[in-house]
């Protein structure tokens, strides 16, 4: 019997991906994914963890600054620390280094403008079992959507994220075509759009690839980064 | 009880309606009373001055399952779902806070929408600000467009469309319409209808504050930022998103019996509007309405406009389940009275009764004037204009068309819609500047919606009665163009004062074109909003009946775009002859607004309508454009900026002996352009012929240039680069300016 | 002609809602702040004027928060100058 790979998905207050993500998971992508309220204080039988974007707390102080609290947040940093695939997408990445899950900071759009548009996304780095499905120097069309995603770490630590692999994904030329505006429009640190934390089983990123796995909608690249979950329900049901 | 020591007049009555109001109650009123009466008898709320006109809309059809009265209006789309939709304006509370005006207004329309007890999809927003060389233009518009994205983006619906005008006759008097559309099964619409005496009134949400205190009153009175008093009403879309999962969960059980939101006019109109719905009386008690500020009076809470407030009606014994649902969004919920058998609007405070009134008195009693209006001599003589060119001029197309695509009113919206996150909810099929309408795809069927705005207040200015019909057409088309079937229209009547010439002309006029256009095109009006009184120094804002329409598609994997391919075939599809009068070249070479727009015959249009259904239905069949604003050659220059491809242009046969300008920069109702294989165009011409609709061959895709038949021509990237660049400087600039 | 440090705090007007305060008020609540009665959430802005002196400083900023620095129809503002000295800058720390 094959065991498909049972995946959370962290409904805070003001969360509002967290029906696109689980629907993406189930319906695109075929794992089982299942909304996990923030009171929660167990995230047992679960292989993976999605944080979802939204507007946590309505974004009040600072993105994530509230949720980094919520109960949900105990279980799921020992779920990390023990080697569990999280992944944080927009407001669940500003969580993520909130909670200093990942290093750095998210800080307003260089533009001070929220934007909403399709990026050209490269893969840097596949150290992070999310991108085992991806190749280094491939790149991907992700939508963003956000008003603070310039992605802020000190020079000190981007040389150690850069060395240890640790940067995932990068804003890249578009080429040709619409949006050939200026690549990184939010203004990150070298152009990091994606990092994982030291063992790579943590990733965070600002774009959206749970809108982007149906070709109607978004086109299906983020199935390149989604989809590598299945490789852990076949790693589980071997297991079994 | 005391009586009222404050004068009619401030709060917005006459005396006319005062000395009926005396008859009525025969007595003086309370304070509260009287504000109450203010509140209600406004225009906003009362329909005063609009009503004797509504009635003549056509609201029936065997697809709509609510027409005008409540919330919202809702059209079956298949599968058992219903749409649920409507515009409202908040042009006031814009012109004096701009990114709080429009971010509640967004929120104000969003529960409207939650309230029948469907799931909001998707928001459109229709926007007129005044000329942008204006510094407070460029603040209103930039300001406004980021309200409208704060809320929205918050609350996770995606903002997919819209329609943005900027005119000088629009300074001091910014437009801000918001239109949202929600999906719900049929059995899921809920009314907002209070019955069963005994039951409770429960108040859920914010807390009561000071807030926007005689924002009805205030929506009704011109020039907004000498009457504004009060304190502004600041949004708070977290709290709105938690009202509305709230909402959402709290009936998908069986314990609520009525749902209202507080707008304008906060807790008075929806609880007098639940009231009269359901034919019951109400008894509340202000003490027990959670406040947000010490020392506040029964008039404060019973006027306050605090937004992310809603009211329900549910049985005594279903209270304590109500409150606990509600307290897992962190939601308070008040019991603040009850229904009654009487008939009567009673509001205490502890043992004094502050208002004792029948609700008849503040529905049905609030008076309607029927002014009837004439087009004034200036008026018309402005219409009759005939606007000359000489064919002779020494500028090609090729030079208009580059000074056209940078002109604010034609140019990309992309600096607006990339402020909106219009992806979120993963239905977004056909987004902004992508086609004609937005298309929506709807989970769990193959099939859709399609949600169009539309309005040439140029033409309405001109012309308001053809301007109207116009109005309705293009949105309705714009929803055929993506191959999908107008089922109604909701619009929201931005105008001047109806009690003078010319804004009761301007009124009188748009609503009966809105009428004859939709009873032409067998498309009701199911909802809609009145926004009168937008008025500066005694100078009416140009009429704006704005429409938004809403359609539904079997497939939403064939909707069409802009987006047309190499080798294709482009054709003009056509029934009425390019004008000059009210064109967007007119407006940008010469600064005026003269002359007659358009002519539309309904009867071909309908046709039209249903051929382009047809059309797009069939593989070979790639891109279907609207030809609107700017003419024949704007509407290809988009076509050709989206794909990247060029196209070489003849001209038209049937259209040969026009001068240059009107022909490819004039106007015209009734017209496409469509992008299709040679084999499908082959069947297109013949399928047009046959319903008495021009259809011509004008060009052959690809390149990387549009050539004209003049000789002149444009790269892609010259026409990217005028179009994008239209909006840019105007919003940036309006940035860096706080207030 | 001296530099003086002016700050201004901006808060958002009596009587104004408050979201980010009241979320903020939520937060601390949930992690058993339970004596706070209300937060509001405003801003300083840090000033570095060229003035003769400390009203001419202030006055310039006054100018600035009416025109530019605070929204007059939702928020307040005050003002406080001081004369940094070399000595105190950099002892903070």
């Amino acid at each position: 019997m094959t065991s498909l790979p049972n995946v959370a998905v962290i409904g805070f207050p003001g969360s509002n991906g967290d029906h696109d993500a689980v629907h993406s998971l189930n319906i695109d992508v075929g794992v089982d994914a299942t909304l996990v309220d923030y009171r929660e204080t167990s995230l047992d039988g679960f292989d993976a963890v999605v944080l979802p974007g939204g507007f946590a707390y309505g974004d009040a102080l600072r993105c994530g600054a509230i949720a980094r609290f919520a109960p949900i947040m105990t279980p799921l940093k020992q779920f990390a620390k023990g080697g569990g695939s999280v992944l944080g997408i927009c407001n669940g990445f500003q969580v993520l280094t909130e909670a200093h899950l990942l290093p750095g900071a998210l800080l307003r759009n260089k533009t001070l403008r929220f934007h909403c548009f399709p990026c050209r996304i490269g893969i840097v780095s596949t150290k992070s079992p999310w991108l085992s499905q991806c190749k280094e120097g491939e790149t991907l069309t992700l939508p963003v959507a956000h008003g603070e995603g310039a992605y802020f770490v000190d020079d000190q630590t981007l040389a150690t994220l850069e060395r240890n692999g640790q940067v995932a994904l990068r804003y890249v030329e578009s080429g040709e075509g619409e949006g050939a505006a200026e690549v990184n429009r939010n203004g990150s640190v070298a152009a990091i759009a994606g990092i994982t934390n030291a063992n790579g089983n943590v990733l965070g990123l600002m774009p959206h690839p749970e809108r982007a796995t149906n070709q109607l909608v978004g086109g299906i690249d983020g199935l390149r980064i989604l989809s590598s979950l299945l490789d852990r329900g076949k790693a589980k049901s071997k297991a079994s | 009880m005391q009586t009222a020591e404050k004068s009619w007049s401030e709060v917005g009555l006459s005396d006319a309606e005062y000395e009926s109001i005396l008859s009525l109650l025969g007595r003086d009123p309370t304070l509260v009373e009287l504000g109450m009466f203010g509140a209600m008898w406004s225009e906003h709320c009362g329909y005063k001055h609009s009503r004797p006109h509504l009635r003549q809309l056509p609201t029936e059809a065997t697809w709509v399952l609510q027409g005008p009265g409540e919330n919202a209006g809702a059209v079956d789309i298949g599968h058992g779902l219903a749409a649920v939709f409507k515009v409202e304006s908040h042009n006031h509370p814009s012109a004096v806070e701009p990114y709080e005006g429009a971010a509640t207004g967004v929120g104000g329309i969003v529960r409207d929408i939650f309230t029948m007890g469907a799931r909001p999809i998707a928001i459109l927003d229709g926007l007129r600000f005044g000329s942008l060389d204006k510094v407070r233009n460029q603040y209103l518009f930039s300001h406004v467009v980021a309200g409208i994205g704060g809320y929205g983006n918050c609350l996770g619906i995606p903002t997919v469309g819209g329609d943005t005008a900027f005119d000088p006759q629009f300074d001091g008097n910014p437009i801000v319409n918001a239109m949202c559309v929600g999906i719900v099964p049929h059995e899921g619409i809920v009314r907002a209808k209070a019955s069963g005496v005994g039951n409770r009134i429960v108040l859920i949400g914010a807390r009561t504050g000071r807030d926007g205190m005689h924002g009805a009153t205030f929506a009704s009175v011109d020039d907004p930022e000498a009457s504004h008093r009060g304190v502004i009403q600041v949004g708070n879309p977290f709290l709105e998103k938690q009202l509305m999962e709230a909402c959402l969960a709290l009936l998908q059980t069986d314990a609520v019996v009525a749902m209202q939101d507080l707008g304008a006019a906060g807790l008075t109109s929806s609880i007098i509007e639940c009231a009269s719905r359901g034919g019951v009386g109400v008894d509340i008690d202000v003490t027990d309405v959670p406040r947000r500020e010490e020392g506040m009076t029964a008039y404060e809470i019973m006027l306050s406009e605090s937004q992310e407030r809603m009211v329900l009606v549910c049985a005594p014994e279903r209270v304590q389940e109500v409150v606990e649902l509600l307290a897992r969004w962190s939601l308070a919920a008040q019991d603040i009275g009850e229904i009654t058998d009487d008939g009567m609007i009673t509001i205490r405070e502890r043992d004094e009764i502050a208002c004792a009134v029948p609700v008849e008195l503040f529905i049905d009693a609030c008076p309607t004037y029927h002014v009837t209006a004439t087009e004034s001599e200036s008026q018309r003589s402005r219409r009759e204009t005939v606007v000359e060119v000489d064919p002779g001029s020494p500028a090609s197309i090729a030079d208009d068309l580059l000074m056209l695509l940078a002109e604010p009113d034609v140019g990309s919206r992309r600096p607006i819609w990339e402020q909106y996150d219009h992806t979120i909810l993963t239905n977004t099929v056909m987004g902004p500047g992508a086609a004609d309408a937005a298309v929506m795809r709807v989970k769990g069927t193959e099939g859709g919606i399609a949600i169009s705005m539309d309005c040439n207040s140029r033409y309405c200015d001109l012309d308001p009665y053809n301007g109207a019909r116009l109005a309705v057409a293009e949105a309705t088309r714009n929803v055929a163009c993506v191959g999908a079937r107008p089922l109604g229209i909701t619009n929201c009547l931005n105008m001047g004062n109806p009690e003078r010439e010319p804004g009761s002309w301007h009124l009188q006029e748009c609503v009966r074109g809105i009428s004859d256009a939709c009873l032409a095109l067998g498309v009701p009006v199911v909802s809609g909003n009145v926004s009168l009184y937008n008025e500066s120094g005694g100078l009416p804002i140009q009429p704006t009946p704005m429409i938004g329409c809403v359609g539904s598609i079997a497939e939403v994997s064939r909707a069409r775009g802009l987006r047309w391919y190499d080798g294709d075939h482009l054709l003009l599809v056509r029934t009425g002859e390019p004008t000059l009068g009210g064109s967007a070249w007119l407006a940008a070479t010469r600064a005026t607004t003269t002359g007659s727009p358009p002519a539309i015959d309904l009867a071909i249009e309908a046709q039209l309508q249903d051929l382009l259904q047809r059309i797009a239905r069939e593989d070979g069949v790639h891109a279907i454009h609207d030809v609107s604003l700017g003419g024949i050659a704007v509407t290809i220059a988009e076509c050709s900026q989206l794909s990247g491809t060029g196209v070489a242009i003849n001209t038209p046969a049937s259209l040969a002996p026009l001068p240059w300008q009107q022909l490819w920069f004039g106007e015209v109702a009734s017209a496409v352009i469509i992008a299709a294989s040679a084999a499908s165009a082959e069947e297109i011409i013949p399928a047009s012929a046959e319903v008495g609709i021009t259809c011509e061959p004008i060009g052959t895709i690809g390149g990387d240039a549009i050539r004209f038949p003049d000789d002149s021509g444009l790269s892609v990237a010259q026409i990217r680069a005028a179009f994008e660049s239209a909006l840019i400087a105007p919003i940036e600039a309006g940035d860096l300016i706080a207030n | 002609m001296t530099i003086w440090r002016v700050e201004a705090m901006i808060m958002p007007k009596d009587g104004v809602n408050d979201p980010q305060g009241e979320a903020v008020h939520g937060g601390l609540k949930s992690l058993e702040f339970v004596g706070v009665q209300n937060v509001r959430v405003g801003k300083i802005i840090s000033l570095s004027i060229e003035a003769k002196s400390e009203d001419e400083a202030i006055d310039q900023a006054m100018h600035m928060c009416d025109q530019l620095l605070a929204n007059p129809v939702i928020e307040t503002y005050s003002l406080t100058a001081t004369q940094p000295s070399p000595a105190a800058k950099g002892s903070i720390a």
